[in-house]
């Protein structure tokens, strides 16, 4: 039973990580029709970001806010100067964004090498918590909770502000959303951003417990996709659930039959998408 | 206040305006009527700054908005009102007034739902659940809420029941005695005439005829020939 209910924490924290990453994807695939590959290099990138922060300052927070800073500047500059070139094309944006994600990941190794490399966890949350005789690490439960807390706000910026209903409206329509003097250019760079700081948010959060390490952006790009196509694309809700599915799937997969672990998640995709070809919460 | 100068469009590899002039002043409603497939359409398109015109200008007040993007087109003044509604699907009414509100003019959101009592019933309601006639109030609402000086609107009698259509009239009507500025696109020639200043005629992408309501009741050439009627 204690197996059961570890296992799934586990999973679930992990879910919570891919949610912070698949919400970006959503989001910004929503609005701006791009599949993002580069996404991947976000998380990777604010990992070794944060890390570096992390030496330097001694700093969890700083870390946590910097790295996040850091590639959110770094997203403004890519939509700014590549992406916006290739407005609605879809086949080279996905080209140019494939290509980044290789060069950012041949950057990082060429800046932090090819070891893998482990995040200090934050002095609040370094003991273990005693659940029912079993230890367990508070920072996973706190990462639980960052993830809801995130929700919770994406949801209410999305249904409650004005800048969310803009945003809604530019996913509607886009063109009427111009025409009628919203700033639609302003939105993409914004949206993109955004997108970039939560992957890179889960990067740095992520660290202490994956570590950072290459590859790490391909493989999360991996299961990132799995995240929005078995929650839908474009979706928030969507990206939690994915999110926490993949995670537990991933986790339980891995322990339980390691030797398959990839065909536990890629099955169920297969079958919801068979079933569901939007995905659980996608529109259309 | 608008002036169009000889604008030449292009949709992909169509020609679509082929040279088109239009004079609009201020506090006049002009209609601009023709077939389907005219260019009346595009033509909206091309001053909103969505399909830009290649050749010719576009003089709004004295800005040449010709290749202006489009939100700042519409920041400048004009509220467009397209063609097929195109209401916000996921958005409800209260947030269509929030996110084109606009300028300290006379209209709020508050105002324009008293001018829309329909709309100010179903405030919480998406969009995309509204009535075509609801939609249709709500596409004109959620232009006027952004104050504008001239309203562009494109066909906003199409598909709407005659009771709808009475109602659209109405607002119309008072819009004017307020001294609006309306470029008013229709395939309707009654409910376009009755409340028109002045008429242009479009015809295979150039305005073919320029006359007052009255003159063109009266000519049953012109009407036959542009007009189908």
């Amino acid at each position: 039973m204690m197996f059961w209910v570890l296992q799934s924490l586990n999973g679930i924290s992990y879910g919570m990580l891919l949610f912070l990453l698949a919400s970006g994807l959503s989001l910004i695939y929503g609005l701006m029709k791009i599949l993002n590959l580069t996404h991947g290099s976000f998380y990777l990138l604010g990992g070794y970001v944060g890390l570096a922060v992390l030496h330097l300052t001694k700093s969890f927070i700083l870390a946590v806010l910097l790295g996040s800073l850091a590639i959110a500047l770094l997203g403004v500059v890519m939509e700014r100067f590549l992406l916006r070139r290739l407005h609605l094309q879809e086949m080279p944006q996905t080209l140019l964004t494939f290509g980044l994600l290789f060069i950012f990941s041949d950057l990082a190794m060429l800046i932090w090498g090819g070891n893998p490399q482990t995040v200090p966890k934050p002095e609040l949350f370094r003991h273990s918590l005693d659940i029912g005789g079993m230890v367990y690490p508070s920072y996973r439960l706190f990462i639980i909770g960052f993830g809801l807390f995130v929700a919770a706000v994406l949801w209410w910026v999305q249904e409650g502000t004005r800048i969310g209903a803009m945003v809604r409206a530019g996913v509607d329509n886009e063109e009427i959303a111009r025409a009628l003097g919203i700033n639609v250019s302003l939105l993409f760079t914004l949206v993109f951003a955004f997108g970039a700081f939560l992957a890179a948010l889960g990067g740095v959060m992520g660290g202490p417990i994956v570590g950072v390490y290459p590859g790490a952006d391909f493989e999360v790009l991996l299961l990132g996709f799995v995240v929005v196509i078995i929650g839908g694309l474009g979706s928030l809700r969507g990206a939690l659930v994915g999110g926490l599915i993949v995670g537990l799937l991933d986790n339980f997969g891995k322990v339980l039959f390691p030797e398959f672990a990839l065909f536990t998640i890629f099955a169920p995709m297969a079958l919801i998408l068979a079933v569901r070809p939007t995905g659980l919460f996608g529109k259309e | 206040m608008l002036s169009i100068q000889d604008i030449h469009t292009y949709y992909g590899d169509s020609y679509i305006l082929q040279g088109v002039s239009l004079e609009l002043q201020p506090g006049q409603v002009v209609a601009l009527l023709g077939r389907n497939g005219v260019g009346k359409t595009t033509l909206a398109r091309s001053i909103m700054g969505l399909t830009p015109a290649s050749r010719g200008r576009i003089l709004f007040g004295d800005q040449d908005i010709t290749r202006a993007s489009a939100h700042r087109i519409a920041r400048l003044g004009i509220g467009y009102v397209p063609q097929g509604r195109q209401v916000f699907r996921s958005l409800n009414i209260r947030e269509h007034l929030q996110v084109t509100a606009r300028g300290n003019g006379q209209w709020t959101p508050d105002k324009i739902l008293d001018l829309f009592p329909n709309l100010r019933s179903r405030i919480k309601s998406l969009a995309g659940k509204l009535s075509g006639g609801e939609q249709q109030m709500l596409a004109a609402a959620r232009a006027l809420v952004g104050n504008p000086a001239l309203l562009l609107m494109d066909e906003p009698t199409e598909g709407l029941a005659p009771m709808m259509i009475r109602e659209l009239g109405k607002t119309i009507a008072s819009l004017k005695e307020g001294g609006a500025s309306i470029l008013l696109i229709e395939q309707q020639l009654n409910f376009a005439l009755r409340y028109a200043d002045i008429v242009f005629i479009m015809n295979k992408g150039r305005i073919v005829h320029r006359c007052t309501p009255a003159e063109l009741l009266a000519d049953p050439d012109t009407k036959a020939r542009y007009l189908g009627v």
